[in-house]
Formats: C-alpha cells, sequence, structure tokens
C-alpha cells in the first residue's frame, strides 16, 4: 500500500493591491492506494490548490507532501517519477485535448515520454488503454478530439492518464461538464478501474451525491479548511459541522422531500 | 381570467443547417396561471430552443417551422404571439413575459452599470416615467433581491456569480410579468447559494404572482421545487406529470433512466459499484 | 405550502458563532467583492506603469538612435564641408557630435553630449536644406502632414467604424458587398490610385487642383482665401487616402460586431423588448469598438511619418518627402531627426490609447485581482 499525505499543509497567495489571500490553511489528509477520496468544496474552497499542490503545479507555503513516506521532490529526473504516479483528469472534456491531434496522438505521448513499454509493443498498448475504458479503439484511435461526444473525450482523458501506470489519480471534477446520462457511466468506469488497478483516487466536487456513492471517505472543505472528515455515509447522512449540515439541507434530495411531504400530508400539521 | 396562462400548440422549430436539424418537434403544452413548470432534458433536446422559440427569441438557422401560441393576459384578452408585428413584440417582451437567463459574465453588458441596465428596461418600456421616477424603481427591485440600492453603479465583473444571477431576477422582475422563464438559472452557482436564490424566487412569487418556466439538467432539483415536470427528448415532450408523478410513478422509459442517473444524497447506495 | 416553500425553508443557516465562516456564503455568494461607491475610478498604478514602461520605450527609442548612424559607412560631414565652406565651426562640431564622427572623443562623451544636445532640443543642420536647423526644417513639413493624413485617417476611421458596425448588425445582407469592395479598394496600388484620381477628376473634369498644397504665387497666412486653396487643394489626396484605408477599418469593426452580437448580453437586450437601434449602439457597438480604438490611435501615431507616395503623386510638401529626400542626399541629421519625432509621436499615441481603452472598457480600471 502507498500513502500520499498532505501534513499541515497551508497556501497563501500574495495578490498585488488586494493583499493576501489563504486558499488552503492547515489540510492535513492521507491517501491511500486502493481507496477513494471524496473532496468536496465550493468554489473558493480551496479544492482546485490541493489538486495543484498533489501535481506541484504549485508549492505550499507551509506544510509537507509526502509520498510513501519522503516529500516530493523539488526538480529534475525523480520530479518526474514522482508525477508518473500521480495522473489527473481534468474537468473540461473539450479543453484538456489538443484538438490537432489524433488520439493516438495523445496515448502514445506518455507511453513514450515515459517509457512505459518498449518501442515495439506501444500500438498494442494504446489500443489497450482504449479498450480498458470502453471504447471501440479501431474507430477512435485515428479520430480527433472534435469528432468524439463528451463522454468518450474524457474516457480518452482517463486512458491518457493511465497510461503512466499511476498509483494515484486526481479526478477533478470530472463529470460535472458531461451530460447528465453518461455522467454515472463514467464514474463506474472510474471506480472499476480503481478497483482492478489498486489506485487511490482523489475525486475533487461540488456535488454530494455523487461524493457519497464514489467515495469510501470524505473530505468538506470550506474556505481553505478541513472542516469535516469521515466515512462518506457518516459525512452525508451524520454530518456533525454546521456547514456540513447547511451543504446537506442546501442539495436537492427529492427522497427526502416527498417523505417529508407525506408524512406532512399524512400526519397533518 | 382564465386558468391557462399559455397555450402552446403543435410548436415546431428547425434549424436550417446541412443536414437539417429539427429541435422542436410538435410540441403541444397548456402553461396553468401560478404555477412552477419544470422543463428538464439533456443538452440538445430543445428545451432552451422552446423557451426561445415561445418569445420569438429565436436567430438564424433557426426557424419556425409551425405551430400557434396564445397568451391568456389577466385582463382577459387572448394574445397570438406568433402573429404579433415587430413593434407588438417589442412592446410585448418583458411586459407580459421575462426571461432570467444564466447570469454568467456574458448576460450583461460589460461596459454599463447594472442600474443602466435597469434602467433601461424603464426607459423603453415605460416612457412617461421620469427619471427620478425611474431611479426610485431601479432601487426598489435591486433592495427586493437584496442586492442593494449602492450596487446601482457597480459593473457586472465586480459582482460575484450569486449576485448576478439576484440583478437579472431583478431585471426580469422589472415590469411584473405574468410569466418568467428561467434558464438554468442556478447551474453555475454553488449549492449554497442556489438555495438563497430558490428561496428568493419563491418569496417573489408569494408577493408578485407570477408563473414560472423553470428549465434545467438538474431533476433532482425540479423535483423539489416544481408542480408539473416536463421531460423533454430529442425535440419532444415525452412525459409531463406532477412532480409526485413522476418520482413515484414514472412512465417514458427516458423518465426513469434520467431519474436513474442522478444518485441518491440520501437513499440507497450502489448506483456505483464500489 | 407550496413545493418550492418547503424547500426553501429546508436551509439551515449556519448559526453566527460558528468561526469558520467569516464571510457569509449566502450574503455575498462564495467570492465576495468590494464595493467601489465612487463614480468614476481613476486606474492609477495601470497607468503608472505604463508610464514607467514607455519611458523606458524612449530611452531605448533615443539610444538607439545613437548609435544607428554611427553604424553607416562615410564621413557625410567632411564631404559636405568639402563642397561648402561658409558654416561655422561650432555648426560643424555640433553636426559631428550628433552623427558621431568626432572620433577623438570617448563613446560615453559622446553619448552625453547627444543627449545634452537632444534636450536642448538641437536636432543638428539639415545638410539638404542649406544648413537650416532641423527642427525647423521638419516643423515647415510637419503640418501638412499631420493636417491632410490626420484628417483623412479621423475621416476612414469614422466612416469605417460605421459602416462596419452597420454591415456586422445586418449580417446576411446585401451590405455585405461592401467588405470585399473597400479591401479590394485597399489593395489597388496606392499611386495608381492617385494618378487615377489626378486623371479623372483634375485633368479631365477639372474640379480640382493637380496637386501641391495650394496654388502657385500665394504665400501661407491666415485668411479665408488661404484656407480655401489648401482645403481644394487637400480634397483630392485626401479623399484617395480615405478611399484606400476605408477597408481595414470597416473589416475589423464588423468582425468585431460578429463576435460581440454573439454573446449572451446581446440576446438578453433583444429579449428586454429594447429597440433594435438602441441594442446596435449601446450594447454591441459600444463594446466591438474597444479594439478599433486601439489601432486608431496606432494609426494617429504612424500619421507622423507621412505617406510618401502620396506627397510623391501630388507633390504635397509633407514629410514623407522630405524624409525621402534627405536619404538619398544621405542627409543623416534629418533623417535622424525625423525617425526621433516618428518614434516619440507613436510613443504619445500609444500612452493615450492606454489611456482611452482604461476609461472606456471599466474590467481595465480593476487592478489584478
Amino acid at each position: 500500500m502507498t500513502t500520499l499525505e498532505l501534513k499541515h499543509v497551508t497556501k497563501i497567495y500574495t495578490v498585488r493591491g488586494a493583499g493576501q489571500i489563504k486558499a488552503l490553511d492547515d489540510v492535513s489528509f492521507t491517501l491511500e492506494s486502493g481507496r477513494t477520496i471524496g473532496l468536496v468544496g465550493q468554489s473558493g474552497s480551496g479544492k482546485s490548490t490541493i489538486a495543484k499542490i498533489l501535481t506541484h503545479l504549485e508549492t505550499q507555503t507551509t506544510g509537507e507532501v509526502l509520498y510513501d513516506g519522503e516529500v516530493i521532490p523539488r526538480g529534475g529526473k525523480r520530479l518526474r517519477r514522482y508525477r508518473q504516479q500521480l495522473r489527473m483528469v481534468f474537468q473540461d472534456p473539450f479543453a484538456s485535448l489538443n484538438p490537432y491531434h489524433t488520439i493516438r496522438h495523445h496515448i502514445e505521448r506518455p507511453l513514450l515520454l515515459d517509457s512505459v513499454v518498449p518501442r515495439a509493443e506501444v500500438e498494442t498498448e494504446v489500443h489497450r488503454l482504449l479498450e480498458r475504458v470502453q471504447l471501440d479503439s479501431a474507430s477512435v484511435i485515428d479520430r480527433r478530439p472534435h469528432e468524439l461526444s463528451g463522454g468518450q473525450r474524457q474516457r480518452v482523458a482517463i486512458a491518457r492518464a493511465l497510461a503512466s501506470r499511476p498509483t494515484f489519480l486526481v479526478a477533478d471534477e470530472p463529470v460535472s461538464m458531461l451530460d447528465v446520462s453518461i455522467r454515472l457511466g463514467v464514474l463506474n468506469l472510474l471506480a472499476d478501474l480503481q478497483r482492478e488497478e489498486g489506485l487511490g483516487v482523489l475525486y475533487i466536487t461540488h456535488d454530494l451525491a455523487t461524493a457519497r456513492h464514489f467515495s469510501d471517505e470524505i473530505i468538506v472543505l470550506n474556505q481553505g479548511r478541513v472542516v469535516e472528515h469521515g466515512s462518506a455515509d457518516d459525512v452525508i447522512l451524520n454530518p456533525r459541522h454546521p456547514y456540513t449540515k447547511s451543504l446537506r439541507a442546501a442539495s436537492p434530495d427529492p427522497e427526502r422531500h416527498f417523505a417529508q411531504a407525506t408524512s406532512i400530508l399524512g400526519g397533518g400539521q | 381570467m382564465s386558468d391557462t396562462l399559455l397555450s402552446v400548440r403543435g410548436f415546431s422549430v428547425m434549424y436550417d443547417v446541412d443536414p437539417p436539424v429539427r429541435a422542436v418537434r410538435d410540441v403541444s403544452i397548456e402553461l396553468r396561471r401560478g404555477e412552477i413548470l419544470g422543463l428538464a432534458g439533456e443538452s440538445g433536446c430543445g428545451k432552451t430552443t422552446l423557451a426561445y422559440g415561445i418569445q420569438r427569441l429565436l436567430r438564424p438557422p433557426a426557424v419556425i417551422t409551425g405551430g400557434d401560441i396564445t397568451f391568456h393576459d389577466a385582463s382577459g384578452v387572448d394574445i397570438d404571439i406568433d402573429r404579433l408585428d415587430a413593434e407588438q413584440m417589442l412592446r410585448f417582451r418583458w411586459d407580459k413575459i421575462s426571461m432570467v437567463f444564466q447570469g454568467a459574465m456574458n448576460a450583461l453588458n460589460p461596459v454599463a452599470p447594472i442600474g443602466k441596465q435597469l434602467e433601461d428596461v424603464f426607459v423603453v418600456h415605460r416612457p412617461k416615467l421620469s427619471r427620478a421616477e425611474r431611479r426610485a424603481e431601479v432601487t426598489e427591485l435591486l433592495e427586493i433581491v437584496k442586492v442593494g440600492a449602492e450596487r446601482a453603479r457597480s459593473f457586472p465583473h465586480e459582482l460575484s456569480g450569486g449576485m448576478r444571477q439576484r440583478v437579472m431576477i431583478a431585471m426580469a422582475l422589472a415590469l411584473r410579468p405574468q410569466l418568467m422563464i428561467m434558464d438554468e438559472p442556478t447551474t453555475a452557482l454553488d449549492v449554497l447559494v442556489q438555495r438563497e436564490i430558490l428561496r428568493q424566487i419563491s418569496a417573489l412569487r408569494h408577493q408578485f404572482g407570477f408563473t414560472v418556466v423553470f428549465i434545467t439538467h438538474d431533476l433532482p432539483l425540479l423535483l423539489e421545487i416544481s408542480d408539473r415536470i416536463a421531460i423533454m427528448r430529442e425535440g419532444e415532450i415525452v412525459e409531463l406529470g406532477t412532480s409526485e408523478q413522476i418520482w413515484t410513478d414514472p412512465q417514458d422509459d427516458y423518465t426513469k433512466t434520467l431519474l436513474a442517473s442522478f444518485p441518491r444524497l440520501t437513499g440507497e447506495k450502489g448506483v456505483v459499484a464500489r | 405550502m407550496s413545493p418550492v416553500d418547503r424547500a426553501a425553508t429546508g436551509t439551515a443557516r449556519p448559526p453566527a458563532d460558528v468561526d469558520e465562516t467569516a464571510v457569509d456564503p449566502l450574503e455575498v455568494g462564495t467570492t465576495s467583492t468590494e464595493v467601489h461607491s465612487r463614480r468614476v475610478r481613476v486606474p492609477w498604478r495601470f497607468l503608472g506603469n505604463r508610464a514607467l514602461f514607455y519611458l523606458f520605450t524612449l530611452w531605448a527609442a533615443v539610444t538607439i538612435n545613437f548609435f544607428v548612424p554611427r553604424m553607416m559607412k562615410g564621413d557625410a560631414v567632411s564631404q559636405y564641408l568639402s563642397r561648402n565652406r561658409n558654416i561655422s565651426p561650432e555648426a560643424a562640431d555640433a553636426l559631428r557630435s550628433l552623427l558621431g564622427l568626432d572620433t577623438d572623443k570617448s563613446l560615453w562623451q559622446q553619448y552625453a553630449e547627444y543627449l545634452h544636445l537632444l534636450v536642448q532640443g538641437n536636432l543638428g543642420v539639415a545638410l539638404t536644406h542649406g544648413l537650416r536647423p532641423v527642427t525647423e526644417v521638419i516643423a515647415g513639413a510637419l503640418p501638412w502632414t499631420i493636417g491632410l493624413v490626420g484628417v483623412a485617417t479621423v475621416l476612414a476611421f469614422s466612416i469605417g467604424t460605421v459602416g462596419g458596425a452597420v454591415i456586422g448588425w445586418k449580417r446576411g445582407s446585401k451590405l455585405d458587398i461592401l467588405i470585399p469592395l473597400t479591401t479590394f479598394l485597399n489593395t489597388i496600388p496606392y499611386f495608381w490610385l492617385g494618378l487615377m484620381a489626378i486623371s479623372i477628376f483634375a485633368v479631365n473634369l477639372g474640379w480640382l487642383p493637380i496637386g501641391k498644397a495650394f496654388g502657385p504665387g500665394v504665400s501661407p497666412e491666415w485668411s479665408f482665401e488661404f484656407i480655401g486653396q489648401v482645403v481644394k487643394h487637400g480634397t483630392l489626396p485626401a479623399l484617395t487616402i480615405v478611399v484606400a484605408s476605408l477597408g481595414g477599418w470597416m473589416l475589423g469593426m464588423r468582425n468585431m460586431m460578429l463576435t460581440v452580437l454573439d454573446e449572451d448580453y446581446i440576446t438578453v437586450a433583444h429579449a428586454k423588448g429594447m429597440p433594435s437601434r438602441r441594442v446596435l449602439w449601446r450594447y454591441a457597438a459600444r463594446n466591438a469598438v474597444l479594439p478599433q480604438i486601439q489601432s486608431f490611435a496606432l494609426a494617429i501615431g504612424f500619421i507622423v511619418g507621412g505617406t510618401v507616395v502620396m506627397e510623391m503623386v501630388f507633390s504635397y510638401p509633407g514629410v514623407g518627402k522630405m524624409l525621402l529626400d534627405a536619404t538619398n542626399a544621405k542627409d543623416y541629421a534629418l533623417m535622424q531627426g525625423v525617425f526621433l519625432v516618428i518614434t516619440l509621436s507613436v510613443l504619445l499615441a500609444n500612452i493615450l490609447a492606454d489611456v482611452a481603452y482604461a476609461f472606456l472598457d471599466p474590467r481595465t480600471r480593476q487592478t489584478e485581482s
């Protein structure tokens, strides 16, 4: 089991003319391979900042990020190797793929850059990865992104992320820009892949419902601070922090809504 | 005053591209006065085209290929929207039916202060008002939606997403219309802000008594707030019923698929195989 | 109780004593903003930054100007002096300083003297104009250039922008033909256009004079008659410039209009029942014109360089022809002087453009946040 740990991470941005903005305040949690953590927060909560710090696109102001017990490298080859282990899937399936290149090119790149398989096997590996994400590789491989649907594009993005055989996957709102009826399909794919590859997944979202179904644990982030952290069911069904409670109350819940309705109608007021 | 506010009969819209797309196919629906009708569907189902088409806001290559739309005014007069000429249409717009757009950055003119954009409505529709009276109306509107009168001089980019949405609501409310069509008004907002906006809309409905058509893909949200829900797919209404009916006894397969796509917040698990 | 009410009242507001929510998200949304209550905010920081940048550019231009003649071959001053004896030693020295031909001084000394001369407004003497001070020579030609080309540019910009706005608004109408037509006119070699104009309007129809800024035998003075002559002589050149450059402005504005017309706030304006004219001018054109203003300011900057071709065709006494003659005669001082003036005016135009943009587009008034 591999761990990715954030220890008392704080991130402060200095903005010209507006002073300092504390994006993250003393955030600590551990991501383990084989488990999914749902990171729930609204806009401005700092969840994207965590993703950037994990992938080393930003550095924290104080605190440590430990991969398997060691501080993540600052640069050079060691950073390259770290980045192979931690891949990201982005929110916008339209923007994360280069419109000029074929799907083959997109999947080949990480394979070649990270020398995952010998050159002779690259083509087979590309096909294998595409089939893995439930795409018909023969029909998709020579197409360009604009010829695919949003759901297909997101699957390609997942295949690309898996190419370097990472241990961890950071999925930043992977389905919020997809059509409603295909969201569960993509989430189920992620769940399957996680189980089969033993990945540790950080699922970043603002949507409580999918977080509950998709994650083992949930962390609730508000204005850069962790306000609640527990098992998924615990956090959603028995929230303790007032912020979590208000999030839950504000989220649409037809189940509870109609149960209340019938109880009110039945029991009178 | 009849029970029905808006009668749509056999409404069809086509996009004149190659190959032509039938965006709305022979849609008929009766909107009841005072109700909240939810219009649900995924992208491309025609819900926005239908909403725009009713107000004749569609632009080429969209073409209305058929249908009648009759607005049953509170005064008792029936207005055939599709038969109004350009001049009449300008007067009809916003006065009887107004629209709340997704208040993202682009729905407000970036170079004009929001107070001016609100005043615009009065300049065009209530030309007899003096400048002071117009300002008073704008102040009142901003206070009603809890944005605050001092924000009249702010530019859109200076307001948060939630506030911009409230300004859009204020703008739609300006002439006290009988029908407000809301197109994904809370989609880009956080769930807490969303709930507050919905609460606001509810309060305004109580105060002013308008009918609402609420368009969104968020079915659980519609189930909570609507009286009736129409599910649209590929230009047609595949199911229409009260929200209770849709929840407890959905008829159409697509409705069932759509319902199943939203994992239950507090109900059973198992939607995602873990 | 209606479903909406039940749903709406289900929200639990976080209790006031919770420290975590410093800013109540329900009040201002999850991204808070400040209230600016003053009417016009002067973007000092923005303008200050730009001013620093321009000062630096000015220094760079002046310094490059210093080095360029020093890289050219031949000592023009000696050649000239060998032909003309009546030049004072001081003038010759100043000339040498300016042109960097006093090689007995160190580079730093030369640079210092050069700057010293510049600050005094001494740009040297013009070899091709009988040793008159360069500043005087340029001042003689500048008003003609600025006047004619300036007016022509403003006209072309105004007509082009308004025309482009209307064409863009009426997308798909017959007006669209104006775009390829005007851009075609743009591509016609200007000298041919000018010669054709002279041939038709001046020679054959006799409506307008053939060339020059004013009639023969007339001397410049502030009288109606003189001004009348100037206008008559300037009409044909100005018209040809307008016709040739209209296309660019029209195309630019039309394209911006098309982009802006796709924006949501235009749909909202229509939905509000705004009459077309109001939406066209106050909503669409007002936004589309922003990039045009920047182009216009830059164009103004280059007016000073004059248009050589126009001046040759119409024998117009402007800066362009003067520069051409100076180059042919290797009159370095005059060339240097003209380059400097052009650089300064482009910088100035840039500054004006920035200021105009800052005031026209409220979004730039905000500092980064």
